[in-house]
């Protein structure tokens, strides 16, 4: 793997940068894996990288049906934060949370971490109460973490409106200083980069049809482009298609799709260097790099298939910003797009075994799993290698729709991404 | 913006009058307690979630307020039929768009 410096850009300038080496290979399928992963999105991705990095298993496939990290992966809005109600969620979060702030240099990978901070606003005393309860119990769980008055949050937010006379007044916020956002894209290419040059086949252009069993045991995917591959264990990480992909192994899962959409604005001058996410008023929103201010929505509310989102939701989002930062009533916006997530009844994942044999699912993620995508291809690679769930992953069971034991966290998910 | 046609008022309406309640003819286990925990969590949580057609729940929420049943293709959100509580869905194929033009006309 040709490594990535300073140093090397300056060296590639001389020569008309024409000679950078190719990210990845681009291979033949092979008849057989130790293990297939359906699904290059950035989980699936991290889960191949782990797998070879940390159980030594480099004879693995990612079977992705389009181009690597061209699902979720490449259409949220990039907020990573670690601030769960619930221990299990909180522990699985700041897994994920402490694995991104080695990430870039252990991938080699700039992936524009910026831990910039984020805002989860109150307008209601019950917001504030919600938002003490879930700081002391981050804080509990070793999670930086703050309560914070209306002063408090116009200090590090001068432009959002915290007057009084609002509809919906700011009273306050839980505040996360090692929250903030990253390159989706980067996210699913370092880590692709990293799983390729250690032996692992990216198969990009690769639909999995079907999930071929035997006596109750997964044994291969049949694929549209490349005929049957083989894998002594399978892990299905396809986001809003998980129930597709149930289907041909014959089960359901408590889990159904929706499109959920994001948009953002002409480019404009720094002036939002922080996340603001408001349950209450429904709108989250972040200023990229680049200018545009990223703004994220609510899920349609309908299942969905279809990766774009409806206008009565554009409408509601950008009255909820506007709401928020009168300052932005007459900014343009630019593209508006969506993905299909994949919600779950408690909004938490499931890492699982399947009905079948052999056969894992990584899912649920729903709204907001980008922030996990080290930690969930961590955990789920353990899964994979040994046939039992990491510790952290154990109460993500599948099974816990029959026992009982939900992990309900759409307080601390809700609106919030 | 879609419209939808309500069948208890007759017309088509605009969608943000209505609500989406999830998959429809799910029937409530009829021993309840005879149930194991299984059972209970299929009927609570576990869906079909097709991609390609599906029978849904919509409420007309600031409308009459009834629930009524929507056959609809999640993949390119044509609606195909609308139908009253308690009656059977006319399309069950997708491929039968005949069927749909003569149930929307
Ligand atoms: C608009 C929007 C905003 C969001 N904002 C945030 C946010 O701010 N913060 C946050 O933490 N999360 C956010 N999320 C959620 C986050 O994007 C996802 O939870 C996460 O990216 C899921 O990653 P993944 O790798 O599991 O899925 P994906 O990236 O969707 O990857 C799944 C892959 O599976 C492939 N696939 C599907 N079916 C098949 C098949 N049959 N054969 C082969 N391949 C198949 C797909 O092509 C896709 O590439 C947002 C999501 C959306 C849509
Ligand atoms: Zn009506």
């Amino acid at each position: 793997m040709q490594k990535y410096s300073g140093f090397g850009l300056l060296r590639h300038a001389l020569t008309y940068h024409e000679n950078w080496q190719r990210v990845w290979r681009n291979p033949k399928p092979k008849k057989k894996y130790d293990v297939i992963i359906v699904g290059g999105g950035g989980h699936g991705l991290a889960t191949a990288y782990y797998l070879a990095r940390v159980h030594n298993i480099t004879n693995v496939a990612v079977v992705e049906k389009g181009y690597l990290g061209g699902g979720n992966t490449a259409r949220n809005t990039t907020i990573v934060r670690s601030n769960y109600l619930w221990d299990e969620a909180a522990l699985l979060y700041e897994h994920a949370m402490k694995l991104w702030e080695g990430l870039s240099q252990e991938l080699n990978y700039n992936l524009m971490f910026s831990q910039r901070g984020v805002l989860n606003l109150g307008h209601t005393l019950q917001d504030m109460r919600d938002i003490h309860r879930r700081v002391s119990a981050n804080r509990l769980n070793g999670i930086d973490s703050e309560a914070l008055d209306a002063r408090g949050v116009q200090e590090i937010v001068p432009i959002l409106d915290c007057s009084a006379s609002r509809r919906y007044p700011v009273l306050g916020a839980s505040w996360q200083p090692r929250a903030g956002v990253a390159r989706h894209d980067a996210v699913a290419w370092g880590f692709a980069r990293a799983a390729d040059a250690m032996g692992v086949d990216l198969l990009q252009q690769c639909e999995v049809t079907d999930i071929l069993t035997e006596d109750g045991a997964a044994i291969g995917v049949e694929t549209r482009q490349h005929g049957v591959i083989h894998g002594d264990r399978i892990g299905c990480v396809v986001a809003g298609n998980s129930g597709v992909l149930a289907k041909m192994a014959g089960f359901r899962l408590p889990i159904e799709s929706h499109p959920l959409q994001a948009l953002v604005s002409e480019p404009i001058r720094p002036l939002l260097d922080t996340v603001v996410m408001s349950n209450h008023v429904h709108g989250y929103i972040s200023q990229s790099d680049k200018g545009d201010l990223v703004i994220g929505a609510g899920i349609d509310g309908y299942n969905g298939y279809g990766q774009r989102g409806s206008y009565p939701t554009v409408e509601h989002t950008l009255q909820a910003i506007v709401e928020m930062f009168p300052i932005f009533s007459r900014v343009r916006m630019n593209r508006q797009w969506g993905g299909i997530v994949d919600t779950c009844p408690d909004a938490c994942p499931i890492i699982s075994d399947t009905p079948v044999e052999n056969l894992f699912f990584n899912c649920g993620w729903g709204t907001g799993g980008f922030k996990a995508t080290p930690g969930s291809g961590h955990v789920f690679a353990t899964t994979l290698a040994t046939g039992q769930p990491h510790d952290l992953a154990r109460p993500f069971s599948m099974f816990r729709f029959h026992n009982g034991a939900l992990i309900d966290e759409h307080g601390a998910a809700g609106v919030a991404h | 913006m879609f419209y939808l046609f309500c069948p208890y008022c007759g017309e088509h309406r605009e969608e943000e009058e209505f609500h989406p309640r999830g998959q429809a003819h799910l029937s409530r286990p009829e021993d309840p307690d005879g149930c194991t925990d299984e059972e209970w969590g299929d009927f609570i949580y576990f869906r079909t979630n097709p991609r390609g057609l599906h029978h849904e729940i919509w409420v007309h929420a600031v409308g009459c307020r009834k629930f009524f049943n929507v056959t609809r293709d999640t993949q390119s959100y044509e609606i195909l039929e609308t139908y009253r509580m308690g009656s059977a869905p006319r399309i069950t194929d997708l491929n039968d768009k005949q069927q749909s033009r003569e149930v929307q006309a």
